[in-house]
């Protein structure tokens, strides 16, 4: 049986040469993100914002100046609606409302439920939820903290596990992975919510787990050939993990592939974050951070000799 | 690296067959599992995203309970200065500034009077210190500071109580398998699967639940009153009807302000029968509540009593014949329903402390049935293309990893399991993403094993190799993962853990399937086959 072979054997991709254009590429794009962040913003879910949160889901698509006005009518505060996941279902959110007694929250939910579901028979709630300015508050600075701690921690191990450089390098590549994710939900306006949190932490580990395979394999070379140049080392190390890059990057997208068609809606901004992640994060991979170590004045004679001598007989590469 | 021995083989597939063995009743739905006598096992338990129901999350008001301390020192201290042969008078006592201050009238006895204030404080915490600090100032002056450490010690206490408290009064409602626990300090995390109106709920958890027993004066026209508006010694208090309609006027009754019995003296009260098989509601008092009980019912028999719920009536029963032994049976125009709701209201306890609720979520039974079967659909398709991606790329390695895959799906069930973990929705895509990374460790074994080949290395060499250098890269990669895993888990709420737990416990299972287990696989092939070439 004639196996698939996505990459063909011992390609010479020449990466570093390109490096100008990827560091170009790469600043633009990052500076693009943070502008569209910074003046479009991110569409906070009642998670981060505080609110309450109606989904309903209507027999048949409603209109949405209808549904809005339907909605104003009950004097509730701004209604924000957007459709969820299809033209059937609709995310209402609400501010929190004025009064503080137990009952109002419930109050508010009920109204709005009671007022629709008069008008809109066989309206179905799939959900409602309330949070308090406070936990908001606190989900935010949470999700926060553990978005730097992982990116940091990680920047500490490569450092401690090679040298500085990768650490750097890597900080560098992740940083632009997560800005570029949080772009593309400022562009599209999909939610923003606790699931896209650890979706944006899910990213940072994998596009670390392809940086790790192309820095070990780095060091590994580093140790083989002391005397190569810098680039050619790691062109080679690069086109070396090329096929296992592409090979695992196209095995994940195909399963959140699945996961985006299939998984429902609740799921698909979560996906939608992932896929991105994994294409942004091999890109910065090839691309970025092995060639970023070179900018950093990375150089073979600078690791330690290997305690062992390396692979046995004939560990030269052949071809 | 390629000789395993014997047990090495077998325990192997035992650990395998343990886990898939472990799997299997979190697989099967409810019925099934009880039709197998499995119910013992332990299993999965699903997330409220997918079962639907209600998570409410509470938070205690620290503020109130320092507040209700103070007070309650302020009676103690104006109690036990009066105590005893020698009475020390004080004076211009306040609880002002967050502290206990007051006037020692006789300079004498100032030191007698610290004495006393000191004997009322306790030691808190570990490192010796009291729960009050007594300090003397303007040498007349006695202030009183409750302590960090007190007022930690009395939060943690109320928190216990209260969570207790809240348990009981969830568990009257019936509902199939609440989670209370407390969450940090002050707050309390409530999960009831199933339930999809909060609202009943919330008013339980909600009630302070100050209980009192006082006597309704007869003489009064309940159709005038109304409130703030009744005789000298009584007080209004409303009466709701659950059967009226609405809009009517809330009614009210007059009641003696004294009341004869509070609900400390109550020690249980629960859904009984009358004589004549009607629901009632039986009461039962300790020994100094039931001797009052026994005075108040014997001076007045045939009137009312009411049983007020935070300054609300819940019912007001006729005496019919004094009651002497401590129990008490209310019997009337009770359903089953409202006898049990009147039973719950009286036993159910006071909440130590003020709770409020800070998180709210409900998700209903449609979602999440839609999302356990969209999540199912979607992991099994993704698990289909994944396999067949890695045979057409590696051949037999290919269908060593797929086994390993699927094997690694029912591992992580099978560890799930017997941790009690809860899935959720991010979990199943957690799932999903085990089933696409899981195989990046043999993508980078084979990768490896094809390049040693390529550089005209033997088979058994290329494999030994493989194995060595990629299993470096993959403890590497997936120490990474897991700190990131680590820190999903420790800062994040919600589906955040969720999806943590599931990619945790991933990271762990499939060292051992994709590894370990597809190196046995190869390793056993090689010994058999003596392959003079290998496809991958």
């Amino acid at each position: 049986m004639r196996l698939l072979k996505l990459i063909p054997d011992n390609t010479n991709i020449g990466f570093v040469r390109l490096r100008a254009w990827a560091f170009g590429l790469t600043a633009i794009l990052t500076i693009a993100a943070a502008v569209l962040v910074g003046v479009r913003g991110l569409n906070f879910g009642v998670d981060f914002k505080g609110g309450v949160m109606i989904e309903a889901r209507f027999q048949a698509p409603p209109s949405e100046n209808m549904l809005r006005s339907d909605i104003d009518r009950l004097h509730v505060g701004e209604a924000s609606l957007s459709t969820f996941g299809n033209a059937n279902t609709y995310s209402i959110r609400l501010p929190l409302p004025t009064a503080t007694d137990e009952g109002a929250t419930n109050r508010l939910v009920k109204s709005v439920q009671g007022a629709l579901a008069a008008k809109y028979p066989g309206v179905i709630f799939n959900r409602a939820e309330t949070v308090s300015g406070k936990v908001s508050g606190e989900l935010i600075k949470n999700g926060l903290l553990a978005v730097f701690l992982a990116v940091f921690a990680i920047a500490v191990f490569s450092w401690i596990r090679y040298e500085w450089q990768f650490g750097v390098s890597t900080f560098v590549a992740i940083f632009h992975d997560v800005l570029v994710t949080l772009g593309f939900f400022a562009l599209t306006r999909l939610d923003f919510d606790l699931n896209i949190v650890a979706a944006v932490l899910t990213i940072i580990g994998y596009s670390i787990n392809d940086k790790i395979v192309i820095d070990d394999r780095i060091r590994e070379n580093m140790r083989k050939y002391r005397q190569m140049d810098m680039r050619a080392l790691i062109d080679l190390s690069v086109n070396e993990t090329l096929p296992r890059t592409v090979m695992t990057s196209l095995t994940i997208l195909l399963a959140l592939g699945a996961m985006l068609i299939f998984g429902g809606p609740v799921l698909r901004g979560f996906t939608a974050a992932m896929m991105l992640g994994v294409v942004v994060g091999t890109y910065s991979s090839i691309y970025v951070s092995s060639s970023l170590l070179i900018s950093l004045g990375l150089s073979p004679q600078l690791t330690e000799p290997r305690k062992k001598s390396g692979p046995p007989d004939g560990a030269e590469r052949v071809g | 690296m390629l000789d395993f021995p014997r047990w090495k083989i077998i325990s192997i597939w035992l650990v395998l067959l343990a886990g898939v063995a472990f799997a299997i009743p979190s697989l099967m739905p409810d019925s099934t599992a009880h039709q197998f006598h499995l119910d013992g096992m332990s299993r999965i338990n699903l997330g409220l995203d997918l079962s639907g129901g209600s998570h409410l999350l509470l938070e205690a008001d620290t503020a109130d309970l320092v507040k209700q301390n103070l007070q309650k020192m302020e009676d103690t201290i104006r109690t036990e200065m009066r105590r005893g042969d020698t009475k020390i008078n004080i004076g211009d006592i306040s609880t002002s500034n967050g502290q206990l201050s007051f006037f020692v009238r006789d300079v004498a006895q100032l030191d007698a009077a610290v004495e006393r204030a000191r004997a009322q404080t306790q030691a808190a915490g570990l490192s010796g210190q009291r729960d009050w600090n007594v300090a003397v100032v303007d040498s007349t002056r006695i202030v009183m500071t409750p302590s960090q450490a007190g007022t930690d010690a009395s939060v943690d206490n109320a928190m216990k109580t209260a969570t207790e408290v809240v348990r009981k009064r969830i568990d009257a409602l019936g509902t199939k398998e609440p989670t209370i626990v407390q969450e940090g300090k002050t707050r309390i995390l409530v999960e009831v699967p199933g339930l999809q109106h909060p609202d009943q709920l919330k008013a339980l958890i909600g009630k302070t639940a100050k209980l009192e027993f006082k006597m309704v004066d007869m003489n009064v026209d309940a159709a005038t009153l109304t409130a703030g508006h009744a005789p000298p010694g009584d007080e209004a208090v409303p009466y709701p009807d659950a059967g009226a309609p609405a809009g009517t006027p809330m009614r009210y009754i007059a009641v003696s302000r004294r009341a004869i019995l509070s609900g400390d003296d109550l020690i249980d009260a629960g859904l009984s029968k009358d004589e004549n098989g009607q629901p009632a509601v039986s009461l039962k008092f300790n020994a100094s509540g039931g001797k009052k009980f026994a005075r108040a019912t014997q001076e007045n028999s045939g009137k009312l009593f009411a049983m007020i719920l935070d300054g609300s009536v819940l019912s007001a029963p006729k005496i019919d014949e004094p009651i002497l032994g401590g129990n008490a049976i209310i019997h009337g125009s009770f359903t089953t329903d409202s006898a049990n709701q009147l039973a719950i209201a009286l036993r159910s306890g006071k909440l130590p402390v003020a709770l409020k609720f800070i998180e709210e979520r409900t998700v209903g039974p449609q979602l999440g049935a839609a999302s356990i079967h969209a999540g199912v659909i979607a992991s099994v398709i993704a698990s289909v293309a994944v396999i067949v991606f890695m045979l057409v790329t590696y051949g037999r390695f290919g269908v060593y990893a797929n086994l390993a895959v699927v094997l690694n799906i029912f591992v992580i069930l099978a560890v799930m399991a017997i941790l009690n973990a809860t899935l959720t929705l991010p979990g199943i895509a957690g799932f999903v993403l085990t089933i696409g990374t899981a195989v990046d460790a043999n993508v980078l074994i084979n990768e490896r094993i094809r390049e040693e080949r390529r550089r005209g290395r033997g088979i058994v060499q290329s494999v030994e190799l493989g194995y060595k250098e990629a299993s470096r890269t993959i403890f590497e990669a997936n120490t990474v993962h897991a700190i990131s895993g680590l820190i999903m888990l420790v800062l994040g709420s919600g589906p955040v853990k969720g999806f943590a737990v599931v990619l945790l416990i991933g990271i762990c299972t499939s060292v051992f399937t994709a590894v370990t287990f597809t190196r046995m696989l190869t390793a056993g092939w090689i010994k058999r086959h003596r392959p003079t070439e290998i496809h991958i």
